[in-house]
């Protein structure tokens, strides 16, 4: 039992990641139909920005913040830089731009930053606390209250925002969107400058559990585009339901199996998505009328 | 109140619009007729900004519009209710309505929004549920409330009457000569010829991409040409 709950609030924690990298993934794929497979580098960066920046003596909610504003600064050049010159390429073409765009981020962080680990202090220290007899790190609440804090605010500003209703708008009928004044650039480039603080905040969070290096971008953005496909590419409950689903699985895979195929877990569930349900659990079938 | 001098424009290398000239003032119904692929769209789009125009000028209250961003036009007071309705599928008929009023920063905006439900009952009745679902004649009406909350001067209205049953064209134009009479300028495209000019002022023929014929609609009405090319022998 203790260990069931152990396997479980481990899985919720990295699951809570993955779902915030798959809402980047939805959130950018709203506003642009380009699924950008840089969107695990604004979750290195995050970490990476905020340890550098806090071991240069930076206390750490500066460097916290720090972080997240470089990565804003990166997902706006991002978007202007590589996807809006490229308008009206095809979705393969601004996928390899995403991929590509991916590889430099990486290089560069290696330039900068270094090959290296990292850690970050955990935010209220390292005593686990006893959970009905499984020991939790308390980093775990952060993460987990970090991301519904996330989801909630994205929930409100989508559902409850003209903001929010313009994104949805450019999404369903870009023509009609710009016809009725919604500027489709610069809702481009918020989704963009979203997705990146939402990536950071996600590595800035998941730090001090997992460590950071240069190149954990690579991993989470192939596990959270597998949830983002489990949910249905585009929903953003889905996406939240798939991130924690994936990381759940993989716990209880690395838990009860072997921790040898954890990080075959997102791949299988990506194949499985595709065979059987290629809309995801979520995704919605066109229902517009012709 | 819409001055458009020599306007080229097209897809790609392809050339549709070849010189088009074309005034609406304040006040007036114009008709833009013209047969399939004539290039009635195509101006529409170019005078929203959402297609990009190869030469030419186009003046909108006395300014230059041609280089502005399609969100400027709106602001500036030009909306249209484009060809296929275009409605936001999976939002609510109140969010497609509200959409279209999104650079409108007045306290009008409620307001305005029964005003159109007045207009069109069965709208009300749904303001709920998903636009997707309505039925063509409903999503017509929807585009052109969503087009009338942007709170034009110039309405571009584009094949309004397009697939909808006898009735609901009647109950469009109807909509059409209501809203001319509360002051809104309108450019009123339509392929269904004899209709358009019933309730029109003046009347353009447009024939691949060119302006052919032009003048009061009573006359071109008439006009033996334009009868034979675009009203039938009725
Ligand atoms: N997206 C496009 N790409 C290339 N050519 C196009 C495109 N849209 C329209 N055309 C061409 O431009 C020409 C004018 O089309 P347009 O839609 O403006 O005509 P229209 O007068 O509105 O016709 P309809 O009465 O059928 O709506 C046609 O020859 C058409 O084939
Ligand atoms: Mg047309």
């Amino acid at each position: 039992m203790s260990e069931l709950l152990q396997f479980f609030v481990s899985g919720l924690t990295v699951g809570a990641v993955y779902a915030l990298v798959a809402l980047g993934f939805t959130l950018v794929y709203h506003a642009s139909e380009v699924v950008n497979f840089a969107q695990g580098e604004f979750v290195m960066l995050g970490g990476m920005v905020t340890v550098f920046a806090y071991a240069a003596g930076v206390p750490l909610p500066l460097a916290a913040l720090l972080a997240v504003l470089v990565a804003i600064v990166v997902g706006l050049l991002l978007y202007w830089l590589a996807i809006a010159p490229a308008r009206g390429a095809t979705a393969v073409s601004l996928i390899i731009i995403t991929i590509g765009a991916s590889i430099l981020l990486r290089g560069a962080a290696q330039i900068v930053f270094d090959k290296q680990f990292h850690k970050l202090p955990a935010f209220s220290g390292d005593t686990p606390v006893d959970l009905f007899g499984a020991a939790i790190q308390p980093q775990s609440f952060w993460v987990l209250g970090g991301a519904a804090l996330l989801v909630l605010l994205l929930y409100y500003v989508m559902e409850r925002t003209l903001l929010g209703k313009a994104v949805m708008a450019t999404a369903a009928n870009r023509l009609a969107a710009r016809l009725v004044g919604v500027n489709v650039a610069t809702i481009m480039a918020l989704a963009f400058g979203g997705s990146a603080a939402i990536g950071a905040v996600a590595g800035i969070l998941i730090t001090p559990i997992t460590l950071t290096s240069y190149d954990v971008g690579t991993l989470l953005a192939l596990k959270g585009f597998a949830a983002a496909m489990l949910g249905g590419m585009g929903s953003p409950l889905g996406a939240v339901v798939g991130g924690l689903l994936l990381g759940l699985l993989e716990a209880f895979g690395a838990g009860y199996i072997s921790s040898t195929y954890k990080d075959a877990i997102a791949f299988i569930v990506i194949l499985a998505v595709l065979f059987v349900a290629p809309q995801g659990l979520f995704g919605r079938r066109a229902v517009e009328r012709v | 109140m819409l001055e458009v001098v020599d306007l080229h424009g097209g897809y790609g290398r392809i050339e549709v619009l070849k010189g088009i000239n074309l005034k609406v003032s304040a006040g007036e119904v114009v008709a833009l007729i013209g047969s399939n692929g004539a290039g009635k769209t195509t101006l529409l789009r170019a005078l929203s900004g959402v297609q990009p125009i190869s030469a030419g000028q186009m003046q909108f209250m006395g300014e230059r519009i041609d280089r502005l961003p399609s969100h400027q036009r709106v602001a500036r007071g030009m909306t249209q209710s484009p060809e296929g309705r275009q409605i936001f599928g999976p939002l609510s008929v109140d969010d497609n309505l509200r959409l279209g009023a999104y650079l409108r920063r007045d306290d009008g905006i409620e307001a305005d929004r029964e005003r159109i439900y007045a207009m069109f009952p069965v709208l009300k009745d749904k303001r709920h549920q998903p636009a997707g679902g309505l039925s063509g004649g409903q999503q017509q009406m929807l585009a052109i409330g969503r087009a009338l909350m942007g709170k034009p001067k110039l309405l571009l209205l584009d094949e309004p009457s397009l697939g909808l049953s006898p009735i609901l064209v009647d109950q469009i134009l109807a909509a059409v000569t209501a809203l001319r009479q509360a002051g809104i300028t309108i450019l009123l495209v339509e392929q269904n010829a004899a209709a358009a000019l019933e309730i029109a002022d003046r009347g353009y023929v447009i024939e691949t991409g060119r302006i052919v014929h032009a003048g009061p609609a009573s006359d071109l009405l008439s006009d033996p040409k334009v009868k034979s090319a675009y009203l039938g022998f009725d």
